[in-house]
């Protein structure tokens, strides 16, 4: 379990989030939806470390924890992919896996391996890519995006968090990423996803979370709620 | 359509680097020093004489040992242009520790390189700390180093090396054939011992193997070559010992590049700053250091060429010393936009230049053609850069 309670944070006179509460669980997969500028981007900030809230508290079990920069909230096993994706395009795939983890005995790059992490965690998520040795560059939108997820577990995360991960991509890359968005649910990984996409969330995620002016607007069941009713929430008709 | 091209672009390969080059690699250069060959030796018979290609092996160490410190600075996607400037000013403060101050050969290069690594020290904290852009900050460093070169060698301009001292005797110094053919076997020992190794170990751990004959064929292509280099060379004087210490440079940073943690940051920097940032990569202090090695290794090839020269004077580094080192790079496959390439592209970069202009030295074309033909080679391996880059992204 992890939860926000009463998270606030302000950037000079806008209030980008009030008193926002968000529960996320092993095993299940949470959308975060809103119009733009609703706190979208700012609340999984302050929960990956990038900003902290001015009020509020973060628990992890019941247990209130500081999460002040990206290495506490990595330390804490929460792992976030950024919409940028951060890859290096001239390395590899198991160069970005390991990317400032590589796995080293004094310094010398333990390359054997990381290839073999690699080739296993790839195939556990069911990641196809024909040549792990190429740069990044020469893969498609959709295996960028895995390589990236794929990333976010090198460090064992109990929590990841993803930004819009399937706003750059075509119809069949997109399912690819739900699909492994679907894994990560059946790892047992709490799994927190940010989209504008309605029929992606309806399609990946167990439950919604809207956002509105920085505020809780709804939360709903997703299999259990018409698109109509998340639509209203986000814009703030039903209210 | 896209994955199906890159299935036959990439035929299940295996990995062996941290970096491989999105680029073409350096088969370009490899088919250009062919040419070069064919063309030059068929218009002159001088040119692939033992004689000629022994000066020539002289002639790439100093500028190869410089564009190499390039190269640290270019892999970040940064460029260096005081390399010059500094090999020169270091040199000159080597010959005046030396020769005015009578010190010892060793304490005066010593005093050289901490001179070359304080000043890329300097670049470096200029480039992190001042958030100044590189190529401003050796800018400054190419005027004004070359300005303190001119004022500390004062009225005379020049300072001669002894002769028969260390440092003279550097650039004359040739290896017996059989220490020439001990390194051989070694170095090719050590390929093969550590191609076997690579196999046993990708076996145990269930790795896709490379192709067996892809191996054999590199490890004895690698005999061949450097089999006929000595061959060559033993021909006239022997192996320059100038020869043997830029090729260990290019290895030593070669294998570090491509082996430590230091490397594979240094590759990761220049592909995404920001994302290396991100996890957690030092990136200002492996900024800072790749400067300081610019400087220490542009330090290094001023000695090398003072050494040749057996002095040090007002054009030490001066004239086409930075553009032919930073050419050699760019020629030998190193991109300019940073992350990708090799250290061995400072060896094949200058064997490229250098050639060509012993080629037309030979020939007694006028320097005028032999300035435009060196632009155009430079243009074209900068223009097969940037169209790679471009392929490679999509
Ligand atoms: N660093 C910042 N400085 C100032 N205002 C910010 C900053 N980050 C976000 N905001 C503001 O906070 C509000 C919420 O932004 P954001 O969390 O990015 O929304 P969303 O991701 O849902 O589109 C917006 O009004 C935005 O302009
Ligand atoms: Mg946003």
């Amino acid at each position: 379990m992890f939860a926000a309670r009463g998270v606030s944070k302000r950037f000079g006179a806008v209030r980008a989030l009030d008193a926002v509460d968000l529960d996320l669980s092993a095993g299940e997969v949470v959308a975060l939806v809103g119009d733009n500028g609703a706190g979208k981007s700012t609340l999984i900030k302050v929960i990956s470390g990038a900003v902290t809230a001015d009020e509020g508290q973060l628990e992890r079990d019941g247990v209130p924890v500081q999460i002040n920069n990206p290495h506490q909230a990595r330390s804490l096993g929460i792992s976030t992919v950024y919409q940028d994706l951060a890859l290096c395009e001239n390395l590899n795939v198991i160069g970005n896996l390991f990317l400032g983890s590589e796995r080293r005995r004094w310094s010398l790059l333990r390359k054997i391996e990381m290839e073999r992490s690699a080739r296993t965690l790839l195939s556990s998520l069911d990641v196809r890519i024909q040549d792990i040795a190429v740069p990044v560059a020469m893969l498609s939108g959709g295996q960028r995006q895995s390589v990236a997820i794929a990333r976010a577990l090198v460090g064992e995360p109990w929590l990841v968090i993803l930004d819009e991960p399937t706003a750059a991509l075509g119809v069949e890359q997109t399912a690819q990423v739900l699909d492994l968005i679907r894994r990560l649910r059946d790892r047992g990984l709490a799994v927190l996803v940010i989209s504008h996409n309605l029929a992606d969330v309806r399609a990946v995620s167990d439950r919604t979370v809207v956002l509105r002016l920085g505020r809780n607007a709804g939360e709903f069941r997703t299999a259990e709620t018409s698109p109509e009713a998340i639509v209203a929430a986000i814009t703030g008709a039903a209210a | 359509m896209t994955t199906l091209t890159k299935a036959i672009r990439w035929p299940g390969r295996t990995t062996d680097g941290p970096a491989r080059p999105g680029g073409v690699g350096s088969w370009p250069v490899v088919g250009g020093l062919v040419v070069i060959a064919i063309v030059f030796g068929s218009l002159n018979e001088q040119f692939l004489s033992a004689e000629n290609l022994s000066n020539l092996a002289l002639q790439l160490a100093a500028t190869g040992t410089i564009s190499l410190g390039i190269i640290m600075v270019l892999l970040l996607g940064e460029i260096d242009l005081s390399a010059g400037s500094v090999s020169g000013l270091c040199a000159a403060v080597l010959a005046i520790v030396h020769v005015r101050h009578g010190q010892s050969a060793l304490l005066a290069v010593v005093v050289a390189l901490a001179l070359g690594a304080v000043i890329g020290l300097v670049h470096g904290l200029m480039f992190t700390q001042l958030r100044m852009p590189s190529f401003v900050v050796t800018l400054a460093g190419l005027i004004g180093w070359q300005g303190l070169l001119l004022y500390v060698l004062g009225r005379g301009g020049t300072i001669n090396l002894p002769f028969d001292g260390a440092i003279a005797k550097l650039s004359d110094t040739w290896l017996p054939p059989w220490a020439s053919w001990l390194i051989v076997v070694l170095i090719v020992g050590a390929v093969a011992t550590s191609a076997v190794l690579n196999r046993r170990w990708r076996r145990r751990a269930d790795l896709p193997l490379p192709a067996l004959s892809r191996t054999v064929l590199r490890v004895a292509g690698l005999a061949v070559l450097l089999g006929a280099a000595v061959l060559v060379l033993s021909a006239d004087r022997g192996v320059p010992l100038l020869l043997v210490i830029f090729g260990t440079l290019v290895v030593a940073l070669d294998l570090v590049l491509r082996n430590t943690v230091f490397g594979q940051w240094i590759y990761a920097i220049g592909g995404n700053a920001e994302a290396a940032r991100r996890a957690g990569i030092p990136v200002t202090r492996l900024r800072i250091v790749a400067f300081v090695l610019a400087s220490t290794l542009a330090a290094f090839g001023g000695l090398l060429a003072a050494s040749r020269l057996a002095a040090v004077n007002q054009s030490s580094g001066g004239s086409d010393t930075l553009l032919m080192a930073i050419a050699a790079a760019v020629i030998g496959g190193v991109s300019l936009f940073g992350g990708r390439g090799r250290p061995y592209a400072a060896l094949l970069g200058i064997l490229v230049i250098q050639s060509i202009t012993n080629g037309m030295l030979l020939l007694n074309v006028d320097s005028s053609i032999r300035f435009m033909v060196t632009a155009v080679v430079l243009a074209a391996a900068v223009a097969i850069d940037s169209l790679s880059r471009r392929g490679s992204e999509q």
